[in-house]
């Protein structure tokens, strides 16, 4: 966890969802990338964050797409309890990556889940935090996130929870990412970090 | 640990847990690079036997370290429609050897034809646990009725067993205990069985700092389960008095992509002449 940085961050809003990350890839102090991909499409209106070792994050992806061949969409609560299979399975050798899977399902209901390393779920009502900054990002959601925003106010609040979050981890940060998740669209935006 | 010692022993099988990230992860440890912390329950776990069958009860707090991970998690776990289990430990153990187990029972019960006991699953997670030696970090407690009548066991992470009247589990058991030590009699009313229950628990999520939240009750009684998740409730959180709400533009944005869905509307092919 803490020795590529991380930071992500979903939140649940009325009839949307987002996911948010911070961009940087460190080898501990050092930084090497500052566009670094941690969250990645799974079906048109499913997202998963992968925070941990990068090298884990990167495998963890390309297995479960390779897993995912079939001809029809996965509801995000499969997608999720698939991932946490996969990560079991290596109970006593385990990828350090805690994922988050963030998405709409067929009603478009939000539907955000949480994961440890071992693929203990987390369903939430409410946020999922993870990586370096995951007790920063803790504290700022406890206090910000509220029920029922809209795309918009939903945007606000998780990026100034990821900005605010990042800000005091040396880790991560350089930039960020929000995606929200809507049933007619997915917006994605780039946000103006501190690149310290 | 040598590469192929580790291979005799773990076998190239394609069942059952992988290690093949074992010997990097031990590598990354002497590096400096630790695991992050894996979740676990703290955990007020209990269960009492009353005149009609078995109550079962938990908190509902997850902690990793000493961050409350989450603060309304689910403890009691569905084994059969006449059996349930409450776990304490390592939280991705006690749910994912509960869900196997429930498998095994589900296939035992189609092999049979015959109701599953809860001596049965009792000796499929003895069987399990032991196996693993204890690394399956997974404290239970097990409760159901069946032909026989109602049972109540714990079950050990190394696999051992007790068979009581009325049983703890968990670092908020000692707490639980002093509380039925003081309070439990034989063939109690429904109710009073309930309310001895939530009293235990409470004492656990007061006293014990790795117990925390809610309090979960599962009854069971002859061919009837309830369910009752978040039976008590003694920490509710207060409402925030004004919203955090930011004014739309606070956040600097440097690039904004929009996908939109295709509208699809809704025609059936088969109308087509």
């Amino acid at each position: 966890m803490s020795y590529n940085g991380t930071a992500i961050v979903a939140m649940t809003g009325k009839n949307c969802v987002a996911i948010a990350a911070d961009k940087r890839l460190g080898q501990q102090f050092l930084t090497v990338d500052m566009d670094f991909q941690k969250i990645f499409p799974i079906t048109k209106k499913t997202y998963v964050g992968l925070p941990g070792l990068a090298t884990d994050v990167q495998t963890l992806y390309k297995s479960n797409m390779y897993r995912l061949n079939e001809q029809r969409d996965i509801e995000p609560k499969a997608f999720a309890h698939m991932v946490s299979s996969t990560l079991y399975e290596k109970r006593f050798g385990p990828y350090y990556i805690e994922p988050i899977v963030a998405g709409l399902d067929k009603n478009n209901n939000p539907y955000i889940c949480g994961m440890d390393l071992l693929g203990c779920m987390d369903v939430a009502h409410d946020f999922i935090v993870a990586g370096s900054a995951d007790e920063n990002l803790k504290g700022m959601c406890e206090n910000l996130w509220e029920a029922d925003l809209e795309p918009e106010d939903l945007f606000e609040t998780i990026s100034q929870a990821l900005l605010n979050a990042v800000d005091r981890d040396a880790l991560s940060g350089w930039g960020g990412v929000v995606h929200i998740i809507t049933p007619n669209e997915v917006i994605t935006r780039h946000l103006k970090a501190r690149m310290d | 640990m040598d590469k192929s010692i580790l291979a005799e022993i773990v076998g190239d099988s394609n069942t059952g847990f992988k290690f093949d990230n074992a010997l990097r992860n031990e590598s990354l440890t002497s590096n400096g690079t630790g695991a992050p912390k894996a979740t676990k329950t703290g955990t007020t776990i209990v269960g009492l036997i009353f005149k009609d069958g078995v109550v079962l009860g938990a908190d509902t707090r997850a902690t990793a370290g000493s961050i409350v991970a989450d603060k309304n998690c689910a403890k009691i776990h569905y084994i059969t429609p006449n059996i349930y289990c409450c776990g304490a430990g390592t939280a991705a153990d006690t749910e994912f050897t509960t869900n196997i187990i429930s498998s095994n029972l589900a296939l035992h019960q189609m092999n049979s034809g015959r109701e599953p006991r809860v001596a049965t699953a009792m000796t499929f997670l003895k069987q399990y646990l032991f196996r693993y030696q204890g690394h399956v970090s997974a404290a239970l407690v097990l409760g159901g009725v069946d032909s026989t009548g109602p049972h109540l066991y714990t079950v050990y992470p190394h696999g051992s067993t007790d068979k009581l009247p009325f049983v703890t589990m968990g670092s908020g058991s000692l707490a639980a205990m002093a509380t039925f030590e003081s309070k439990f009699k034989p063939n109690m009313e429904r109710q009073e069985a309930i309310d001895l229950v939530q009293e235990a628990i409470e004492s656990g999520i007061f006293n014990d700092l790795g117990s925390g939240s809610n309090v979960d009750v599962c009854v069971i009684t002859k061919g009837k389960v309830d369910y009752l998740r978040n039976y008590a409730k003694p920490n509710e959180r207060i409402s925030k008095l004004k919203s955090y709400k930011f004014a739309r533009g606070t956040t600097g944005i440097l690039k904004e992509s929009i996908h939109k869905f295709d509208i699809v509307v809704e025609s059936d092919a088969m109308d087509v002449v």
